[in-house]
């Protein structure tokens, strides 16, 4: 406050009153105000109204479902939307289970300046672009990268074999570019765990499992579900992982929206592609919310 | 340091923080190794014996509930391990919720209950497992003054009641003595005393237990004459006083004589020189009533009525109420020396006011010196 109080204010009003107070609000809210209406919402709704148009090449103006109906008459496009919302949960289970340990490892078991070290080290790999971490795999893997190269030399294999371009390899390195987004709310989550709680539970008779399973894995929840949610929607988003290490046979539905924008320039279809990816993600994880009953209130806080 | 806990019995293990207690007791838990000795419960060395498999449980000190189970499935946690089936696990959880006096807060969730509530959660949740011992790691500590009180008179009629070996520790000396059948005094990682709680009190080992467990006053000086466990001291304000002494001591050698509040009489030519129980116990001293094994032996009754051989001149400087343990605090003339002096309130000495001068007394064995320094 001011020392010489404004005649308006007086000493019993509350701080957040008066002209100036609305004044300092809509100056901080512009800029966020403007950022979700011209970048976010308006966007989605030209795309949303495209979605329900013909492509005005075939020349029927008007509205239409048609973009829809083909999603549905074209098995390749909705298997490809099955395929990859499978794979995106498979990949969120995996990152959770690569995930745990690893934070447990690093928040319970070492000392705390190794901890910080060790989280240091996770994160220093994403200071580099997805782009040249997903070509470093490439490196390792292809042909003539240097996996085959030391197989070979060692005689495991006789002639180099092919890593790349599988669903296998494709979800490794989905795993890999997400497991960071796993791990730092599960680390926040088991730092608040108390650390006599493991040992009562282990005084009582608890081995290690049924200390993960009673224990931390009930008390880490709310971050086991804030990083699926993460994990699981940048999965479902992600487009260059999919595209370099699982190639043409990736058949990620990110690259059919892709292909609809850039080589059919059907953005109609696209848009209704777009729409029905993020109705997807949100009853998957309305689901999930559902399933281990979590409020998006809690978890995202 | 070696030591022995009968079964059923309440052992206490005091001492200052940082003492090592809670290192002892995670010991014998089993979440710490010894460097060497052993361990054994009931007669079998628990040696490479993990937590979850002795027969032992640990009260943390901040209980350590699960916040995630209700009060039943907090208890029934232990039970569920030992593979035990569902309809016997839940006649126990009912059977000792009612033994710690909380029938039918099985669904309740332990934030919903109060400090002493989820204490006895915490204690229900160990001796449904029947251990052989149960370890407390100061379980008292977090709560309120008033509820401590309370707890510590529940925790001593709960164990006389299971039976089952309570390890206390604990660096409230009144928790100690109030509720153990024995009491081990620790200071910096060794027992200086394992004794009755009477024992400590009355017949401290060393200058720590003496200084340590109740109040008392110091006076140093030099030993003039010592024989057979008795001896003259001339303090350093040149008063001379009898009292009891230590092994070990010689003519010469420097001491501190300690003697409690309550056995310094004022006006001793009025009153009885006798220290025992005569004058009301102050702190510590009330273990009348806990369970006081007859080890007491060697302490030959104090004459009711007979010479105060020790006497000093005080001048009254405040008079601190504190209902029966109220004291005055005195000096000796000529003296910064801070004397504490038990005040009955009996109404005989409601004449005293600060500043005046008094005549104080003891018995020759109320007072008992050590080597000077060495309770530091």
């Amino acid at each position: 406050m001011s020392a010489a109080p404004h005649a308006a204010s007086g000493p019993s009003a509350p701080l957040k009153s008066g002209p100036g107070m609305r004044l300092t609000l809509a100056l901080f809210l512009t800029p966020v105000v403007l950022w979700l209406g011209l970048l976010i919402v308006l966007p989605h709704l030209d795309l949303l109204i495209m979605s329900f148009r013909m492509d005005p090449a075939f020349g029927d103006e008007g509205w239409s479902l048609e973009n829809y109906h083909q999603f549905f008459a074209e098995p390749i496009y909705w298997l490809t939307f099955v395929r990859t919302a499978g794979y995106s949960v498979l990949v969120t289970l995996l990152t959770f289970l690569v995930s745990l340990p690893v934070a447990f490892y690093v928040t319970k078991v070492v000392a705390r300046n190794t901890s910080r070290f060790l989280l240091t080290m996770l994160l220093l790999p994403f200071w580099v672009s997805e782009l040249v971490r997903v070509y470093g795999w490439m490196i390792l893997l292809r042909e003539s990268g240097v996996l085959n190269h030391w197989l070979m030399a060692l005689g495991i294999t006789g002639a180099p074999v092919e890593m790349l371009y599988n669903d296998a390899t494709m979800i490794m390195g989905l795993v890999y570019t997400s497991m960071l987004f796993m791990v730092v709310p599960l680390v926040s989550v088991l730092e608040s765990l108390d650390d006599s709680l493991i040992e009562a539970a282990c005084d009582l008779g608890a081995g290690p499992w049924t200390i993960m399973r009673t224990i931390v894995v009930p008390h880490c929840m709310p971050g086991i579900v804030s990083g699926g949610i993460v994990v699981f929607m940048l999965t479902l988003g992600n487009y260059l992982t999919p595209n370099l290490m699982g190639g043409k046979n990736s058949l990620w539905f990110t690259e059919q929206i892709y292909n609809q924008f850039i080589a059919s320039f059907n953005w109609n279809q696209g848009a209704a592609f777009g729409f029905l990816l993020l109705a997807l993600s949100s009853c998957i994880i309305w689901l999930g919310l559902r399933l281990t009953g979590q409020k998006l209130s809690r978890v995202v806080q | 340091m070696s030591f022995e806990v009968e079964q059923g019995r309440f052992f206490s293990i005091l001492g200052p923080s940082g003492c090592g207690k809670t290192t002892l007791l995670r010991m014998i838990a089993g979440f710490e190794s010894p460097d060497s000795g052993v361990i054994a419960i009931r007669g079998r060395d628990m040696a490479g014996i993990a937590p979850n498999r002795r027969p032992v449980n640990l009260i943390f000190q901040h209980l350590a509930l699960f916040p995630m189970m209700s009060v039943a499935e907090n208890v029934a946690f232990g039970l569920k391990r030992r593979g035990m089936g569902g309809r016997e696990i839940g006649r126990r959880v009912q059977d000792v919720l009612e033994r710690v006096g909380l029938p039918g807060y099985g669904s309740k969730m332990p934030a919903q209950l109060s400090g002493g509530q989820k204490q006895r959660v915490a204690i229900a949740r160990c001796l449904v497992l029947e251990p052989a011992v149960l370890l407390l790691d100061e379980p008292l500590g977090a709560l309120d003054l008033k509820l401590r009180e309370q707890m510590k008179v529940e925790l001593k009629t709960l164990q006389a009641e299971v039976g089952t070996t309570f390890v206390y520790i604990t660096h409230d000396q009144s928790e100690a003595l109030v509720m153990s059948d024995h009491v081990a005094v620790m200071n910096a990682g060794r027992f200086e005393q394992v004794d009755t709680p009477r024992n400590l009190y009355r017949r401290p080992a060393s200058a720590f237990v003496a200084g340590f467990v109740g109040e008392t006053n110091v006076w140093t000086g030099t030993l003039e004459e010592a024989t057979d466990g008795a001896g003259l001291v001339r303090t350093d304000e040149g008063a001379v006083f009898r009292a009891r002494v230590a092994a070990g001591l010689a003519k010469g050698a420097r001491v501190d004589m300690f003697i409690r509040p309550e056995a310094v009489l004022i006006d001793p030519d009025g009153a009885s020189c006798a220290i025992d129980g005569a004058t009301g116990g102050a702190t510590g001293g009330a273990t009348s009533g806990a369970v006081d094994g007859a080890a007491d032996g060697g302490d030959a009754p104090l004459p009711v009525r007979g010479p105060c051989a020790n006497r000093v001149q005080v001048q009254v400087q405040a008079i601190l109420f504190d209902g029966a343990a109220s004291r005055l605090l005195t000096h000796p003339e000529e003296s910064r020396r801070e004397v504490m002096v038990a005040l009955p309130q009996n109404r005989l000495y409601d004449h005293i006011k600060p500043g005046d001068r008094i005549t104080v007394g003891w018995d020759d064995r109320a007072g008992i010196c050590f080597a000077a320094g060495s309770g530091r």
